[in-house]
């Protein structure tokens, strides 16, 4: 027991023992094995989406209308034009809604209401909204406009719907960049004599806003990618359509519609669509994660 | 106060005319005013719709209604157990599958991928989250159900003597596949949840087991694991709430058939399903009772969610003293985490 | 047995990879038994243990491409209590972490040279990382007992990595708290958790979760900079209590504490090992005219 001990003694006491060590090679073997299935699926779908997908992919599809015609196999069933301008169109007029109340009901939060509890009742029940499955919002504004007012389906119904599901995405994602705002920034402004508006518009909202591209763009991504809720709001129709008033097609809508066709080619024409709605949406996370990068906060 | 004190001259020079404040009042209570709608906006949605379930619990009871094992619409039969089944079923198996799967890759790419690795991986398994659920839908029916039909008759052949489980004819269309879809449609969010409550664990908790002579799976056993756990459950428990609501993919891979789920390789029907199946020809009660399904799976969501979301912050509260941004970045996190379909 | 004299270079190009590196490495040998390569057999009862000396030689730690540790050579004697001071910067807590190997843990980070326990190169590639943090313990800056675990478990933390009998375990574990100073002030709270001390009882009781596992060494990074006057105290007199039995090497920015703690110290800057004796000698006549102005307080 002296500082002479011999090497072997340590390691009798120190050694790792091969079970411990088995037990640790076998835990980080599952656990790689575990991260490689996670990413099968992405490959497979990413796989069969550029096969089928591109397979479908015309200038013929962009720019005619289905045609719903699927008994002869002479005639054409058409592409998705409908499909791509209605969710654009829908889209839009869901983000014109969306975007200006969820930033401001952010700047709200974070400027005026803080902690109080009127703040925190907000803040609630937006985190309720984000949890509603997304068919639940169909089902709300079909009940106060279609059942309320005794009209049709239309394209700005399906907005609206688009425009509550993209709602509290917003608002939380806009509400955490802008508590990322230094208040250093806003009391030296303040203290300069600046009323509290002029403050927000002018140092705040700039400052925050390659954040808050970043948080409506995925909102909006996902807006494009919903099928449920427009089901009984705004679809369905195959004409081309600029009449946020009418029915209205769009991507997913197509595509659910098509999944189960018996025709091969209308089924194509579904993979066709679903490469076009990712492609899209890919873009817009692209978009999203690139001004992310630049953003001068987190 | 202001009364009390008439201005003097020094404090008139102070003051600022009320036109001056005008544009200050008008932004709060404007703003103010637009919170408030949406409260108010939900809460009339909310009653609303019970106002449009009540035909329907009216006909069958709220009792009936969800305990009942009989969904015939054409008789007038509203029983929505087989849906409500047919949810709790294809979501568990979600749950059951997807979790562990998310749970490892969070833990491998936060404990033990070369950091050169881990951006890239992070990248990868979120856009599973960019692909809409109406793709999933079609991958799965498409591709995914056939491919797996022999595999699944295999099994239920072997298994035969477990009840649920075995024999029976395999469908294209069944549970199993709804649920293992699910669980590749949740694993995203459940991973992001977790991996950002992994990353607040602080070092000096790693490097004080490590410094035990802890192996890094024991370092993740001790340190980790238990540092995360409520969080983890949290991140848990918002992919099942969104299971639950998921509505377009189950619709094209359970099978609609209103029947008590028989056995795991066979065709059922969820809440989310019946409606985006039955409602654009359905009339009277039947419409009724399509709004009271959907005001089952409005309760479901929100007790699963509410229930995660306590997780989720109270797990990002607890670490919250060691880093900020964790509280901020997992609340964020859960906002991100909507019901899909 | 004597390992190579030539330096051995440590690959800690990715950390996260290095552990699985020197195991992988370890496998194919059929050599001599050296630390980590054979079943941990019966560890002697606690109280048993005598400390080991540690020898440096031409230890230098990167971080990237910037050097930390510029060749240092210094050597910790068996049972002694070694201080470590130097301004802020100057590699004390780099070099104790490569003591134990956790400077490879810090991304980017790798260590050349050799750290010798008892003539067994800690570096040496057939050397499992995972029992030099064993026998070699670490008691960090803040206190960080594991929140989730009471205190007994938190003490117990490291004894159930290897021991497979439970039975002793409530007596380790009065033995390790006992040998902190902490026995008496949580004997009747052992279930409650570890997180509920002051942050001087949490110092000891992560003292004792190093303790219990019956190492050779412990390394103590400033130890007490997160605690008040009186806990320091405490402390202070428990490194004098265990040197009896471990070698103990602390990092201190306080030279109150060093001269109070040391048998002795040696004073480092910028990366490099500037001289090193008694306590005594260092603080009343060093060799060097840089210590001697740091130690009277004309820079740091």
């Amino acid at each position: 027991m002296s500082a002479q001990a011999p090497t072997g003694e340590l390691v009798a006491r120190f050694g790792v023992s091969p079970a411990r060590r088995r037990k640790d090679r076998i835990a980080r073997g599952t656990i790689l094995v575990a991260t490689i299935v996670a990413l099968i699926p992405l490959v497979l779908i990413v796989y069969y989406l550029l096969k089928k997908g591109l397979g479908a992919w015309s200038s013929d599809f962009f720019t005619t209308d289905p045609t719903g015609n699927t008994f002869f196999k002479s005639s054409s069933i058409g592409g998705v034009k409908s499909a791509i301008l209605g969710t654009i169109e829908m889209v839009a007029l869901a983000s014109a809604i969306a975007v200006p109340i969820g930033v401001a009901v952010a700047v709200w939060l974070v400027e005026y209401g803080k902690s109080s509890w009127f703040a925190h009742t907000v803040r609630f029940f937006v985190d309720v909204l984000t949890g509603v499955p997304s068919i639940v919002f169909g089902l709300f504004i079909y009940i106060v406009l279609i059942v309320g007012t005794g009209s049709s389906f239309a394209g700005y119904k399906g907005s609206l719907a688009l425009s509550l599901l993209m709602l509290p995405v917003v608002i939380r994602s806009a509400e955490v960049i802008l508590l990322l705002v230094p208040a250093g920034l806003r009391e030296s402004a303040l203290a300069l004599g600046a009323p509290r508006w002029k403050v927000i518009f002018t140092i705040v909202l700039p400052t925050a806003l390659p954040g808050m591209v970043t948080g409506v763009l995925l909102a909006v991504a996902r807006a494009a990618g919903e099928t449920a809720p427009l089901l009984f709001t705004a679809a369905s129709t195959k004409n081309s359509s600029y009449d946020l008033g009418g029915f209205m097609n769009s991507l997913p809508v197509q595509i659910y519609s098509d999944v189960n066709s018996p025709t091969t080619s209308v089924v194509n024409r579904a993979w066709g669509a679903a490469l076009t709605l990712v492609v899209l949406i890919l873009l817009l996370n692209l978009i999203a994660r690139l001004i992310s990068r630049r953003s001068r906060l987190a | 106060m202001e009364a009390a004190f008439p201005p003097s001259g020094e404090s008139a020079l102070l003051a600022r005319s009320p036109l001056a404040r005008l544009p200050d009042r008008l932004l709060k209570y404007g703003l103010s005013v637009l919170a408030a709608l949406i409260l108010a906006l939900i809460v009339f949605f909310f009653i609303r719709l019970v106002g449009e379930a009540r035909p329907a619990f009216a006909k069958t009871g709220v009792f009936g209604f969800a305990f009942d094992n009989n969904w015939t619409p054409s008789a007038g039969h509203f029983g929505a157990l087989p849906l409500v089944v047919g949810t709790l079923i294809t979501a568990t198996l979600a749950l059951v599958i997807g979790v562990p799967v998310a749970v490892a890759a969070a833990l491998y790419a936060t404990e033990l991928c070369p950091r050169r690795l881990r951006s890239p991986l992070t990248i990868l398994v979120e856009l599973l989250a960019a692909v809409p659920s109406v793709v999933y839908g079609l991958w799965g029916i498409v591709f995914l159900a056939p491919k797996l039909q022999g595999s699944e008759q295999w099994v239920a052949d072997r298994l035969s003597f477990v009840p649920f489980i075995g024999g029976g004819l395999v469908t294209i269309p069944n549970y199993f596949i709804a649920g293992l879809v699910l669980a590749i449609m949740i694993l995203p969010i459940v991973s992001a949840i977790s991996r950002e409550v992994m990353s607040t664990v602080p070092l000096d908790q790693k490097e004080a087991s490590l410094g035990l002579g802890a192996t890094r799976w024991e370092m993740i056993r001790m340190a980790v694991i238990p540092y995360c756990r409520s969080g983890i459950v949290g991140g848990a428990m918002l992919g099942l709430g969104r299971a639950i609501g998921e509505t377009i993919a189950v619709t094209i891979l359970i099978g609609d058939a209103p029947k008590l789920g028989e056995q795991l390789f066979g065709q059922g029907y969820s809440l989310a399903a019946v409606i985006a199946n039955e409602f654009g020809e359905a009339q009277g009660v039947h419409r009724s009772a399509l709004f009271a399904a959907g005001l089952v799976l409005f309760v479901l969501t929100l007790l699963v969610n509410g229930v995660a979301r306590g997780l989720v912050v109270r797990s990002a509260r607890k670490t919250g003293q060691s880093s900020g941004a964790g509280s901020t970045g997992a609340t964020a996190l859960v906002a991100g985490a909507a019901g899909g379909a | 047995m004597t390992p190579p004299r030539s330096p051995t270079k440590v690959a800690g190009v990715d950390p996260e990879a290095s552990p699985e590196l020197t195991r992988r490495a370890s496998e194919p040998a059929m050599r001599t038994p050296i630390l980590g390569e054979r079943e941990a057999s019966e560890p002697p009862a606690a109280g048993q243990a005598a400390g080991l000396q540690v020898r440096l030689e031409g230890l230098r730690a990167f971080y990237g491409s910037s050097e930390e540790l510029k060749g240092i050579d210094l050597e910790f004697h068996a049972n002694e209590v070694t201080a470590i001071i130097g301004p802020s910067g100057c590699g004390k807590s780099t070099m104790i972490r490569c003591i134990n190997r956790m400077h490879e843990e810090i991304p980017g980070a790798r260590a050349e040279g050799r750290v010798l326990l008892d003539e067994l190169d800690v570096y040496d590639p057939s050397v499992d990382v995972v029992a030099v943090r064993r026998a070699i313990g670490m008691v960090f800056q803040k206190p960080n007992p594991f929140p989730t675990m009471t205190i007994f478990d938190n003490v117990a933390a490291g004894l159930r990595l290897t021991s497979r009998r439970r039975g002793d375990l409530h007596a380790k574990v009065e033995a390790a708290l006992r040998s902190a100073g902490l026995w008496d002030e949580v004997a009747d709270r052992l279930e409650e958790p570890g997180a509920g001390l002051s942050g001087g009882q949490q110092q000891r009781l992560c003292i004792a979760r190093s303790l219990a596992v019956d190492p050779e060494v412990i390394l103590m990074d400033e130890p007490c900079s997160a605690l008040d006057p009186i806990a320091t105290l405490k402390i202070e007199e428990l490194i004098a209590e265990l040197k009896r039995r471990v070698t103990i090497v602390i990092v201190t920015h306080n030279m109150q504490q060093a001269a109070r703690v040391a048998d002795r110290t040696a004073f480092m800057l910028d990366g490099a090992l500037v001289e090193v004796g008694p306590t005594r000698e260092i603080f009343t006549k060093p060799g060097d005219p840089r210590t001697e102005e740091y130690v009277t307080g004309k820079f740091g």
